[in-house]
């Protein structure tokens, strides 16, 4: 007996609803950084349910590359909040508008 | 986690989520991602986000002069309809589509001897690639974090 699947995409919606609230309500870069691999995540629960529940390897195989790809996302952004604090000295998005002119 | 204005509190408490993924992941039958689930994201990810919140020294935010700032207003209209309408979805296909069991094949398919046939012969290209992508993501990080932003 196992658990049915709209009970993990209910579960997935959650999770991607409150990563976007992160990214939208909060100022800090890195915490919204995390909210952004909350988002990656759900989606890999509804990738990892749909594959269990199908029988179907493709799903894992897709989580294995947005895996991958959340770490290279993760290195990248990063680097650039510390290239940025090291100018502004500062990790509030309100007050980074290197990019604005 | 996105509650609480102290960042280092968000990310050990992302980590706690990440473990009760894992947990669901081996529900459903999926043990090397529930392994990569713990060793890269609550391992390498979150190491290298909590050592950049320590590096940086970042202390709590600042709390807004109003209560509930436009932006928390805007957020949380946008993300609780976004949810609605996702649960409205779920729930409608839960009630109208016949109920799916767990296929049987399911422990077979998240092995470790699976994913590696899979990725090995059917994904070959897009393994290599991912390859590619990691060492440009580790160059590209390296020389942003070491060169001066004029």
């Amino acid at each position: 007996m196992s658990v049915p699947l709209p009970y993990y995409l209910a579960l997935s919606a959650i999770l991607f609803t409150i990563g976007v609230i992160g990214v939208l309500a909060r100022r800090n870069v890195i915490v919204i950084f995390m909210s952004i691999e909350l988002m990656l995540n759900s989606v890999n629960l509804t990738l990892v349910a749909f594959s269990a529940f199908l029988g179907d390897v493709a799903g894992q195989a897709l989580v294995f590359f947005v895996m991958a790809v959340a770490a290279a996302e993760a290195a990248v952004g990063l680097a650039i909040v510390i290239a940025v604090y090291r100018n502004k000295q500062t990790v509030h998005v309100d007050d980074i508008n290197i990019l604005k002119w | 986690m996105v509650s609480h204005r102290n960042p280092v509190i968000c990310a050990i408490s992302l980590i706690g989520n990440f473990f009760c993924l894992a947990a669901l992941y081996l529900l459903l039958r999926a043990q090397l991602l529930a392994v990569l689930e713990i060793a890269v994201y609550a391992g390498a990810i979150m190491v290298l986000v909590v050592f950049v919140i320590m590096l940086l020294n970042i202390g709590e935010e600042t709390r807004t002069s109003e209560r509930f700032s436009f932006r928390t207003i805007v957020g949380g209209v946008l993300g609780f309809g976004l949810l609605l309408e996702l649960l409205y979805l779920f729930v409608f296909t839960h009630y109208t589509a016949p109920p799916l069991a767990m296929h049987r094949d399911a422990p077979l398919v998240g092995t470790v001897e699976s994913m590696g046939q899979a990725l090995y012969t059917q994904y070959l290209f897009p393994l290599q690639i991912t390859g590619v992508l990691l060492l440009a993501a580790v160059v590209g990080a390296v020389i942003l974090a070491k060169r001066r932003l004029s």
